[in-house]
């Protein structure tokens, strides 16, 4: 039991908390973005597949991981595309679509896999870590949090920018405006159609990203189902973050906090059943819905089409 | 810096202003005031109906025209073309003498019309710079300084103030109105479309929307001013172009307005909208009756409360009795608790203290069904949204607070066969207009949706009836007909409460009117002569 409670366990303890936590924050910022605007965005688990799938494939061949975060971002915006076409453009009920885009890419991608990887399972080597000097070499803290991967420290700064869009920029007022009331966007001169679609655009490229850092990063393989309810925790996320990136950071770091305790307390082997160890971040979210769901504000028009001169 | 800023953006606006200014004085002295827009022959066609048949109008600078019609007239597609929501099916919109297919919204607002829509359209969740900002390129920071400059220079010569920094959700709805204004002004409007603009507001309000609309003429703007009030049109307008069924029937240029006195106009449209009335129809004598003061009241409140909630003010200390035979009228500005007051009788809001007593037996704990079994029914101002079940066909509506009971329902089964039969005697009964039995009562105008409320609420059994602002949002024909139907209730001897922020409606048709303000009773006026200002003293805040 002392290696429970030992500085390596602990700090190897955050450091998993940290790398499952920057999937979800992205997942969580995309969709907030999408929620924002006014567009209930429940295929992102889909979308998160895509650039799980699309960024292994793109850093296996091509070797560069950054190349692979590329594609995966790419990935995450095709499937938007899709959901933005019909769901945005077109009008359909967006639920129905966000479920359809999940179960379609699950399927796609695990029969992708099995056909070009089943029998091999290649794996990536391990990441490099950009290590900040000076930071790193605090006990506990600094292997946890300042050895990671240079995409780690452009997601949590991604936060910050995100926060600076929606107080300071036409954009983020555009945002809020065809989340709360579209139609006195579209009376100012704005495309409410337009907005919407670069908000669901920009949620397909973090989710995107978020899958593939998962693949590549996290895990270094891609197995079907990877993303386990990633982006539905992004969606959760999303929600209870009230509007506010820095919200969505905390609530990723908590969630990864518990996805991290699995592992550990796995690998620490305490005598609990692993099903049990693997339903603890998902009792995390219902003690966080219980506690903070009271809380969540949803945009007004969130969910509705938008069509000009429909009252 | 910021005085830097404030010049610059001034320099900017300016050189516009002045143009418009020079081109106006040009058009005026050579020509005769020239058409900013104007539609020809202007059609829109929506599936069954036409909307706008073959409208001429002709839009001019330093006027404020009126557009008047009632429900269904096909006001609001007429603005919906120069708004650039619609497209003209055929017939052209001419902007400054040339044809120009106004597309979009934002290509409105570039041809320097701009339109405050009937349905507020602010971001409640913004404040009002943020509004007025929006709709500048995305790539640019909001240009804060620069606004509240522009807003300084508009707002003085305009003589409103305007809190910048305030949410929009935390202003009443005449400072919203006025904050729509001020966006078309910000952004250069020469044409200013204010559609229904005085539905939402207070008698003083509607004067000063009046004044505003002066002083912005006199700047040489246009104005088209939609409404349905014959009042509002004599006393604001300087030319009345008439709808009626989608088609123009007639207008009044300013020459003829001039020349005709506030009476002589009033009855002029009349003519022209209902062909042989003369008089001002809303004006219907009230026939005396009496109230036998010494009947026994079937309704009595005694220091009725309710504690406020977040977004609705509380009730204290209302008192009041009404007698059989009697209509009781609740006056005030839209807001000040009428809507908790019916709802706290009615059962449906908790009261937190007083007694509600109906023929003498107190209810105030019974729930909204027992209640309504004993007599007490409750017309909503909210039709559609608590009143009635849009997708279910007129029939059911009818029985919507039966529903289980004998002998419309047996052991749980609908009993089609009976429901239709009585359905269709209420429909003959209350002259519902409706394509069938069958048809989702959404689909049937207001009016209609009402006549459904009134057949349901005033079914067998009742006693005691509150209607809350029983003829908002109806037209002419649909109103008078409201009207009497309430007072018939009257007749039959039933309690009758009637709650409107219509001050007119009220005098023609209750024998005494309380005024709530702030969620209290601040006086009961009995409706003899002087009730108009006894009661307008107490709205606006004096004692009677």
């Amino acid at each position: 039991m002392t290696g429970l409670f030992s500085e390596v366990f602990l700090s190897a303890l955050l450091f998993g908390a940290v790398t499952a936590a920057i999937p979800l924050l992205l997942a969580g910022l995309g969709e907030q973005m999408s929620e924002k605007a006014g567009v209930l965005n429940i295929g992102i688990e889909g979308m998160m597949l895509a650039g799980a799938y699309l960024g292994f494939v793109g850093a296996f061949y091509s070797g560069s991981l950054w190349l692979g975060f590329l594609a995966g971002a790419a990935g995450g915006v095709a499937v938007a595309l899709i959901m933005a076409l019909l769901c945005v453009r077109i009008g359909l009920n967006q639920i129905v679509i966000g479920i359809a885009l999940t179960l379609g890419l699950e399927g796609l991608t695990a029969l992708l896999h099995h056909f070009q990887f089943s029998r091999s399972y290649p794996r990536l080597p391990a990441a490099d870590a950009t290590v900040i000097p000076l930071l790193s070499d605090i006990p506990v803290i600094g292997p946890a949090f300042f050895k990671h991967h240079l995409i780690v420290y452009l997601a949590i700064a991604l936060v910050f920018g995100m926060g600076y869009l929606y107080r300071r920029t036409q954009l983020g007022l555009n945002l809020q405006a065809a989340g709360d009331k579209p139609a006195a966007l579209d009376v100012a001169g704005i495309d409410v159609i337009r907005t919407r679609t670069i908000a669901v655009l920009t949620t397909g490229a973090l989710a995107g990203l978020g899958g593939a850092y998962l693949a590549n990063v996290g895990a270094g393989l891609f197995i079907p189902f990877i993303t386990n309810g990633a982006g539905f925790l992004g969606i959760v996320l999303a929600m209870l973050a009230r509007g506010r990136p820095v919200w969505v950071l905390f609530g990723a770091l908590l969630f990864g906090v518990c996805l991290s305790l699995t592992t550990a307390m796995q690998v620490a082997g305490i005598n609990i059943p692993t099903d049990v160890i693997q339903m603890l971040p998902f009792l995390a979210v219902m003690i966080m819905l219980v506690l903070f769901g009271r809380r969540a504000s949803l945009p007004a028009a969130l969910g509705i089409p938008y069509e000009r001169g429909a009252r | 810096m910021a005085a830097g800023g404030v010049i610059r953006s001034s320099l900017r606006t300016i050189p516009i202003f002045l143009y418009w200014a020079f081109m106006s004085s040009l058009s005026s002295s050579s020509v005769a005031a020239r058409d900013i827009v104007a539609l020809e022959g202007a059609t829109k066609r929506f599936p069954g109906i036409v909307a706008n048949d073959s409208v001429d109008l002709s839009i001019r600078q330093g006027e404020v025209h009126v557009l008047l019609g009632e429900n269904g007239a096909g006001k609001s597609t007429l603005i919906g073309m120069l708004s650039g929501l619609l497209q003209p099916d055929e017939g052209r919109i001419l902007v400054d003498g040339k044809p120009t297919p106004i597309t979009s919204p934002r290509h409105a607002l570039a041809l320097g019309i701009g339109t405050v829509f009937q349905h507020m359209m602010l971001v409640p969740t913004l404040t009002v710079a943020e509004n007025l900002l929006l709709g500048g390129p995305w790539w640019q920071r909001p240009r804060t300084e620069e606004l509240a400059a522009r807003v300084a220079e508009i707002t003085s010569t305009l003589g409103i103030t305007v809190k910048l920094h305030a949410k929009v959700s935390e202003l009443s709805l005449g400072e919203q109105q006025q904050v729509e204004i001020l966006r078309a002004m910000v952004r250069n409007s020469r044409l200013l479309i204010l559609d229904e603009s005085t539905s939402m507001l207070t008698p003083k309000g509607i004067d000063e929307l009046g004044a505003l609309m002066r002083r912005l003429v006199e700047q040489g703007l246009a104005i088209v001013f939609i409404t349905h009030k014959l009042k509002e049109a004599a006393a604001f307008g300087d030319r009345i172009s008439v709808l009626k069924l989608g088609r123009k029937v007639g207008e009044i240029p300013p020459e003829r307005f001039r020349a005709l006195g506030e009476q002589a106009i009033i009855s002029e449209i009349v003519e022209l909208m209902f062909g042989k009335q003369k008089d001002d129809p809303e004006a219907v004598e009230r026939p005396i009756r009496t109230v036998r003061a010494e009947a026994a009241p079937l309704l009595q409140v005694a220091d009725l409360a309710v504690a406020p909630t977040d977004n609705a003010p509380g009730l204290s200390s209302i008192s009041f009795d009404i007698r059989p035979g009697e209509i009781l009228g609740i006056a005030g500005i839209d807001g000040n608790g009428q809507k908790q007051l019916a709802e706290a009788l009615a059962g449906q809001r908790a009261a937190t203290g007083g007694s509600v007593q109906l023929e003498g037996v107190a209810i105030e704990a019974l729930s909204v069904g027992e209640r309504r079994r004993r007599g007490l029914r409750y017309l909503t101002d909210d039709r559609l949204g608590e009143g009635t079940v849009g997708t279910f066909p007129v029939s059911i509506n009818f029985f919507l607070k039966q529903v289980g009971a004998a002998p419309f329902w047996r052991k749980g089964v609908e009993q089609r066969a009976e429901i239709e039969k009585r359905a269709a005697q209420l429909v003959r009964e209350y002259d519902v207009r409706t394509p069938s039995l069958k048809t989702p009562v959404a689909r049937l105008s207001g009016g209609n949706i009402q006549k459904v409320l009134l057949a349901r609420e005033l079914a067998e059994g009742a006693k005691v009836v509150i209607f809350n602002k029983p003829t908002y949002g109806l037209d002419l024909a649909n109103t008078l007909a409201s009207r009497q139907r309430i007072r018939d209730t009257a007749a039959r001897g039933l309690a009758v409460l009637l709650i409107s922020t219509d001050l007119e409606e009220l005098l023609s048709m209750c024998d005494r009117i309380a005024v709530i303000a702030n969620g209290a009773l601040v006086g009961t006026v009995k409706n003899a002569d002087d009730a108009r200002t006894k009661v307008g003293r107490l709205m606006i805040g004096l004692a009677a």
